[in-house]
């Protein structure tokens, strides 16, 4: 069995299988928790729960006014890296086939170029964040081992792929086995670190919207 | 009751004679019985972004990285992974999630009671909408468990087990209402058997500022209400709910709620203080145990009623007026109309505050950073955020709807000699009423 042969089988396999188990199991160990919610009458004329939680997904997706200063690298930054995950992961032709290979799905992806283009974009964006995080006494104070761990499980996907898109440094092959690795260790780790907020987040936007809106505040 | 000292200079206070064991331990119970799926929701969601940083009073006037808000929930934090989060044996097997020792705890005592005062900024600015106030409040379950609280508040909380009230015992409150009554010339009603509205009094109020209690009087008789004051069920400011002291927080809801439900009131009426606003407004229920018997209001909210009901008149003032926002009663409780109704309604030109209303700057002393003498250095610093925002919206009068607001503002104002009165919205009304 090759090295790219390993990544391909076993190590997606597994991989897949930790990411979805650990997952599933962390939702439920979290949202499984006793559910305390105070049977306050609501204020008159508050949303019902539902278009609270809604609109506390909605509304935190650009900081209030008086926070944009402080906040616009790290809102802009942060859309720029997210959203070039999503077009590198989900537009690359290669990645197209690959899911397709794996669950029978595809769809149209972007031109290659483009989406080399857009890596380089989001890797050098990771390297933004990473260099805020390193500079901010604030966020130096509050990062944690996971937060550099999540960092760089996601980086290492990016740069391995750009590098097995361009074949630099090493065999083509090499490179793509070292690429799906990359991805095999984001997805053992994506359920036990930072990265579960791409699932958790909603809940807690949700959460602060249907409290806030029972009460007829702003979230 | 004892302050000492960390290894590392941090000052605290202890009380109670606990090993340094069960007094972990206890924290640790306390922490743990806060998890629900809602804290869980949040912990989880952290990005470590530091936008909390921002909305801080605390690290916005000091520059204090130690004041970032999600930081002051450290040992929470851990303690959530080692003990309840869904990976928990997993985490504690490969030491992962470290044991919170009482060294952080002791050190954290500082940053969970005196700086935070429970206003919620950090809420609001917070991407994933992680509601940090509220996870310091439960935090402060675990601290006041331990025995790990500021002094000042311990007595209050102590004062306010054996009398009903940080201020007074309850056996002396009628008195002391027909005593301020015939001070100011407002007949009282107080312990009536039956009434349709319960007023609430602030212990602010029975110090600082007892002409807030005639003067919610004289409105009510002023419309004719049929209302009383009653020693049994008379303090709103729920010194629990700020110090972590469940049983306390419980005790002091129901006296209210049910002193309300024997006296047949449709409506208690909370005086002008913002946490007896978030006390009992938004967690009596939980309490009570389900549908309160009584419906639950503001003083603001009341003052709106009686202008916007045209029940009473009044001499419109004709000067310019900034309003400061009390945390709990606007952001954290939703009452950001009613005072600038009544405000409108008394002819007053509002100049509104260069962060107002929801995003409002805090005054600096809630969550009982006010009572809490430990905290002036960096309370007054806070303080110089809103006095520059007052200053510059250059309105000629300062009102609140908060006691403790106006306390703080004006400790403030006396500190940095600033000639500048912070006037409550009740005794406006009540000073200009038409007769």
């Amino acid at each position: 069995m090759t090295l790219l042969e390993f990544a391909r089988g076993p190590a997606l396999q597994v991989s897949l299988a930790v990411f979805i188990a650990g997952v599933l199991w962390r939702f439920l160990g979290a949202l499984l928790l006793p559910w305390r919610l105070i049977p306050a009458e609501p204020r008159q004329g508050a949303p019902s729960p539902a278009v609270a939680a809604l609109k506390g997904i909605i509304v935190k997706m650009w900081p209030l006014a008086p926070f944009q200063k402080a906040g616009l690298f790290t809102f802009l930054n942060g859309y720029i890296f997210h959203l070039g995950l999503a077009i590198v992961v989900l537009l690359f032709a290669p990645h197209i086939l690959f899911i397709d290979g794996l669950i029978g799905l595809d769809w149209p992806g972007l031109p290659n170029n483009i989406v080399a283009m857009v890596g380089v974009v989001t890797a050098v964006s990771l390297v933004a964040a990473l260099a805020h995080r390193l500079t901010s006494p604030v966020l130096r104070l509050i990062s944690r081992p996971d937060d550099y761990a999540s960092w760089a499980l996601t980086f290492l996907p990016v740069a391995s792929g750009l590098l097995a898109s361009a074949h630099l440094g090493a065999r083509y092959e090499t490179l793509l086995a070292l690429h799906v690795l990359s991805v095999c260790a984001f997805l053992v780790w994506f359920p036990f670190g930072r990265l579960m907020h791409a699932f958790l987040f909603a809940f807690s936007r949700g959460m602060t919207g249907i409290r806030m809106g029972q009460r007829g505040a702003a979230i | 009751m004892t302050a000492k000292t960390t290894a590392s200079g941090v000052s605290y206070d202890a009380q109670g004679e606990m090993s340094e064991a069960d007094r972990r331990e206890a924290a640790m119970r306390g922490f743990v019985g806060e998890f629900g799926a809602l804290a869980a929701a949040h912990m989880e969601s952290c990005v470590r972004c530091g936008m909390c940083a921002h909305a801080c009073h605390f690290y916005v006037a000091t520059g204090n990285p130690e004041y970032t808000p999600i930081n002051k929930l450290r040992p929470f934090e851990q303690a959530y992974h080692r003990h309840a989060g869904p990976f928990a044996p997993l985490y504690r097997l490969l030491g992962l999630a470290p044991r919170v020792t009482i060294q952080e705890l002791e050190e954290w005592e500082r940053l969970i009671f005196d700086a935070c005062t429970l206003c919620g900024r950090c809420t609001l600015a917070c991407p994933m909408g992680i509601d940090i106030a509220e996870l310091i409040k439960e935090a402060r379950h675990g601290l006041f468990k331990a025995g790990l609280i500021p002094d000042r508040l311990q007595l209050m909380d102590r004062t306010a087990r054996a009398w009903g009230s940080p201020a007074t015992p309850a056996e002396d409150f009628a008195d002391i209402v027909r005593e301020i009554g015939e001070a100011n010339g407002v007949p009282m009603n107080v312990d009536l058997e039956k009434a349709e509205y319960l007023v609430t009094v602030a212990p602010a109020e029975l110090t600082d500022h007892p002409k807030a209690v005639a003067d919610a009087a004289k409105i009510l008789n002023k419309i004719g209400a049929s209302w009383t004051y009653h020693s049994e069920g008379f303090e709103a400011s729920n010194i629990g709910f700020l110090n972590g002291d469940l049983e306390l927080q419980r005790t002091m809801t129901r006296r209210l709620i049910d002193t309300a439900a024997k006296i047949g009131a449709h409506t208690l009426i909370l005086p002008e203080c913002g946490h007896a606003y978030g006390a009992a407004r938004w967690e009596a229920a939980r309490w009570y145990g389900g549908k309160l018997p009584v419906r639950i209001i503001h003083m603001s909210e009341f003052l709106q009623e009686v202008v916007n009901d045209r029940k009473v008149k009044l001499k419109p003032i004709g000067q310019s007026v900034s309003f400061h926002d009390p945390c709990q009663l606007v952001r954290r409780g939703g009452v950001t109309k009613a005072p600038r109704d009544v405000l409108e309604r008394l002819g007053c030109e509002l100049k509104e505050l260069e962060n107002h209303g929801t995003l409002a700057w805090c005054c600096g002393g809630g969550g009982g950073v006010v009572s809490n003498t430990r905290a002036d250095p960096i309370r007054y610093k806070a303080f110089e955020i809103k006095r520059r925002e007052v200053e510059a919206a250059g309105a000629e009068r300062l009102v609140t709807a908060c006691g403790q607001c106006r306390i703080t503002l004006t400790l403030g104002a006396k500190h940095f000699k600033w000639d500048k009165k912070v006037e409550s919205l009740l005794e406006l009304v009540a000073d200009n009423l038409v007769d």
